[in-house]
């Protein structure tokens, strides 16, 4: 007698997040990138689909990173000063499915750039490469809030994915994507209930903003909490599967910024012989800590180094063969 | 706990007359305004008074589906009226109900598995409504036995325990709890349970709490569904709530309204 494997069901499935938008759209990329849509939990393709394949964003600074170690500068020396030619490198040499700007010159406590100033660099690096963007700010919520709507209209209509919006402060972010077209990262700190009700926050601004939030769990580096952040991947994806509309988008993490402003990357070996090689621990920490989080479902992953990157690129491959049976 | 909404029902004056006039106008706006307030599924009863079932109901669900995509819940004891609704609906309906009686079951799973419906199994028989929990879950039993006979998934099965006036059958109440629980242990997927809410409540002087106050009880002790009263506020505002505690939504702070809005 043949043996019957029981199979979970589910009711319902991830949205579907399309980023980036073409000529025929309204924008100017080459191509567009879809995530989520996932029917089943991570790579279970034999109890439901898993209809696109998770993204690697490669994180490009408008300013010179001069806080990286030098094996995380090497691979981009000769263009770390150019933001354009960095991108361009990352798509074209690197293998990018996406770009993710980070606005690091508008930061008060340096550069202190303006809204024309960014806008600038983001219409080089629009230039320069067809892939759709992902654009973060400084990071200093006051000033990013200044930033986002002028970059907002100057790209209309280019389907950018904003980051980001929190709950005491969504309302600039959500409005520049309702009103230019653009997507937006909702971004709770480590917290189901919170990335639940950011949601609901959003699309009572704008329902159809619904299908152009990309959750940001907030994660961490791999040995600093992952596991907390893998644990609300998993509930947010259950819930997603079972019926849950408030928690069924796709899921964005913050990788290399984890992974690289931690001293594990960054300490040489003659300071801590026991934890081996810097450039070859601090590599492979960044790809393992993006590998425990495809694993749990995480569909755009913002990374910063080519060999990290291309391991994971690997490791997706393998995992989207499909086992269905 | 799912709500099936009890409001479109013959019972009531302003359906009735609908019913009778063919406007289509109060029924499709009690539709709307239930799902509105997170009815799962809408029932549909053409009441005592009308001559033509088959065709009343057939015309209930009809207009209906116009305006709204939420299963329907067709209530009759008529089923050939049951029937006719179901060959109109466009998508999976439930029907409302059978007793374990052997020939009413050997029809209406016979309908089931014909139509992919899901049915409401009544624990009572020839004999009534019996007065304690193990005769209850016995019949229920029966209803299971027959459901899977008919070659239905067990989970398509609904069994109503038969929750009886609070002022009248006061003994029941446990009785009822007790059959809830002992329901999810009779096999393996389990039935799914409903009651009929308002029932609880009739005749009091305090039907609202009653009925608000039953249903997070028989929650907590696995009622998966009730046919009640989906614009009463407070009810839904304590399902809400219960599914919270129950673990069976994520919480966030608008979790009513998200609750509310989750079918539409």
């Amino acid at each position: 007698m043949a043996v019957e494997i029981n199979k979970e069901k589910y009711r319902s499935q991830v949205r579907e997040v399309v980023l980036g938008a073409t000529s025929a759209e309204g924008g100017t990329r080459s191509h567009t990138v879809k995530v989520g849509g996932e029917a089943a939990l991570p790579f279970l393709h034999f109890e439901g689909a898993i209809p696109n394949r998770p993204v690697i964003a490669m994180e490009v600074w408008d300013i010179v990173p001069e806080e990286w170690p030098a094996n995380l500068k090497d691979p981009f020396a000769d263009v770390i000063s150019d933001p354009a030619a960095w991108a361009k490198k990352c798509v074209e040499e690197y293998g990018a499915d996406m770009i993710a700007l980070r606005l690091k010159s508008a930061d008060p406590d340096g550069k202190d750039a303006g809204a024309e100033e960014c806008i600038a660099n983001l219409k080089k690096v629009l230039a320069a490469v067809g892939v759709p963007l992902i654009i973060y700010g400084c990071g200093k919520t006051e000033k990013d809030n200044t930033i986002m709507g002028p970059l907002a209209e100057a790209a209309e209509g280019e389907n950018l994915l904003l980051g980001v919006a929190e709950q005491e402060n969504f309302k600039s972010v959500a409005s520049a994507a309702m009103a230019y077209k653009h997507s937006v990262i909702a971004q709770s700190p480590i917290d189901i209930n919170i990335a639940k009700q950011l949601n609901i926050l959003i699309s009572e601004m704008s329902t159809p903003l619904l299908d152009r939030i990309v959750i940001d769990p907030t994660i961490a580096a791999l040995g600093y909490g992952i596991e907390y952040s893998y644990s609300i991947m998993e509930r947010a994806r259950y819930g997603a599967l079972n019926g849950d509309r408030m928690l069924a988008m796709p899921m964005i993490g913050n990788v290399g910024n984890e992974v690289w402003t931690k001293k594990e990357a960054n300490i040489s070996a003659s300071e801590q012989p026991s934890w081996g090689e810097q450039a070859e621990r601090s590599m492979a920490w960044e790809a393992t800590t993006a590998m425990a989080l495809v694993q749990a479902g995480m569909d755009i992953l913002v990374m910063r180094h080519p060999q990290a990157v291309a391991l994971v690129k690997n490791a997706i491959d393998e995992l989207m063969q499909d086992n269905s049976y | 706990m799912i709500i099936i909404g009890e409001r479109i029902n013959g019972m009531f004056r302003d359906i009735a007359q609908a019913i009778r006039e063919k406007d289509p106008k109060p029924v499709q706006e009690w539709a709307r305004k239930q799902e509105a307030m997170g009815a799962g599924y809408l029932d549909l009863n053409v009441g005592p008074a009308v001559a033509d079932r088959v065709s009343a109901l057939k015309w209930l669900v009809e207009v209906t589906q116009e305006v709204s995509k939420l299963p329907l819940c067709l209530d009759s004891t008529d089923y050939d009226a049951i029937e006719a609704g179901l060959e109109v609906c466009k998508n999976p309906a439930m029907i409302n109900s059978v007793p374990a009686v052997q020939e009413k079951m050997d029809r209406v799973f016979a309908m089931a598995a014909k139509y992919d419906a899901e049915v409401i199994g009544l624990a009572m028989s020839e004999e009534g409504i019996p007065k304690d929990a193990e005769s209850r879950v016995a019949l229920a039993m029966e209803l299971v036995a027959n459901c899977d006979a008919h070659g239905i998934s067990i989970d398509k099965l609904y069994i109503d325990p038969l929750a009886l006036p609070a002022n009248v059958g006061q003994d029941h109440g446990p009785e009822v709890f007790e059959t809830l629980r002992q329901i999810k242990l009779l096999s393996d997927p389990p039935p799914k349970t409903t009651v009929g809410l308002s029932n609880i409540s009739q005749g009091t002087k305090n039907r609202e709490l009653l009925n608000r106050i039953f249903a997070v009880m028989a929650m907590a002790n696995g009622l998966d569904s009730a046919i009640c009263d989906a614009c009463d506020e407070e009810l839904v505002a304590a399902v809400a709530t219960g599914r919270i505690l129950l673990n069976q939504d994520i919480y966030c702070d608008s979790y009513v309204n998200v609750f509310k809005s989750q079918n539409q």
